[in-house]
């Protein structure tokens, strides 16, 4: 049987939002930054899960995965087109260059 | 060792070694395709847990339609290798501890969680998981359930508006 205990697949998410934030800190493209986001979300998606299984009931954190999955979908639509006009705006990828409003 | 734990591990290290691929690799469809391994390994983990229709979801919808669109743009903007900048000292040095501790932090926490201690056999629901979901969404949550059909259609109009190349 499947005996795995709960905390495994919560700790595991820690190390992956974890590893997200590092890469979205450091990543230098606009695209893998991009990237980064979906991993995250990807980690949190797992800790849905993961807590939905331990509380056993109706299913409400699959719901929320489901949604989660949903806005990711739409943010990767809007943050590639995003990703498009700063390409054709600055001829660059590199997130340095975006800095109009920067101090 | 039993069957479910060693695929546990097995899933878990790749999982992470696809994360800090992702995050060496300084080319972004390297990334990408290191991503979808990350997306691949989480879809066996949800098996794991019972939840088979967020792992077909996760194969279908993440690293099918969401990294072929990633892939998509980084051919379409011949995306090459990350340029190297020198980031300021500060970053540097105080961004990489940061972001380590985050991780302990949250590691830390995650193992003091008290739902944690229970096993994915503690508790397991009778019935078809995959008709309890649909009877969740399509009752308790219809209402946010169509919200999300007008943010895809705001977003599908939003994409259009910003990559069209107006002359």
């Amino acid at each position: 049987m499947n005996e795995i205990p709960i905390s495994y697949f919560l700790v595991l998410s820690a190390i992956l939002f974890g590893l997200g934030v590092l890469a979205f800190v450091f990543k230098r493209n606009i695209i893998t930054v991009f990237m980064a986001i979906e991993l995250m979300l990807n980690a949190v998606n797992l800790a849905f899960v993961a807590f939905d299984r331990a509380r056993g009931g109706p299913h409400d954190g699959w719901v929320f995965v489901f949604f989660v999955i949903v806005v990711a979908a739409a943010e990767a639509a809007v943050g590639l087109a995003i990703a498009i006009t700063v390409v054709h705006n600055r001829q660059s990828l590199n997130i340095e260059r975006v800095n109009l409003l920067k101090f | 060792m039993t069957l479910p734990i060693i695929l546990f591990f097995v899933f878990a290290a790749i999982a992470v070694i696809g994360a800090l691929m992702m995050i060496f690799f300084r080319e972004p469809i390297h990334s990408a395709l290191a991503l979808i391994l990350v997306m691949v390994a989480l879809a066996v983990l949800y098996l794991l847990l019972g939840a088979e229709f967020i792992a077909a979801v996760q194969i279908i919808v993440y690293a099918g339609a969401v990294m072929v669109l990633f892939v998509f743009v980084i051919m379409l903007l011949n995306a090459g290798e990350e340029e190297r900048t020198n980031i300021s000292k500060l970053a540097h040095y105080v961004g990489w501890p940061l972001g380590i501790f985050l991780t302990v932090e949250l590691v830390y926490w995650m193992l003091r969680a008290p739902i944690g201690a229970r096993a994915t056999t503690a508790t397991i629901a009778p019935g078809d998981p995959t008709r309890d979901l649909s009877m969740l969404l399509f009752r308790s949550y219809l209402f946010p359930f169509e919200i999300t059909s007008i943010l895809i259609l705001i977003a599908l109009i939003g994409a259009l508006v910003l990559a069209k190349r107006d002359s």
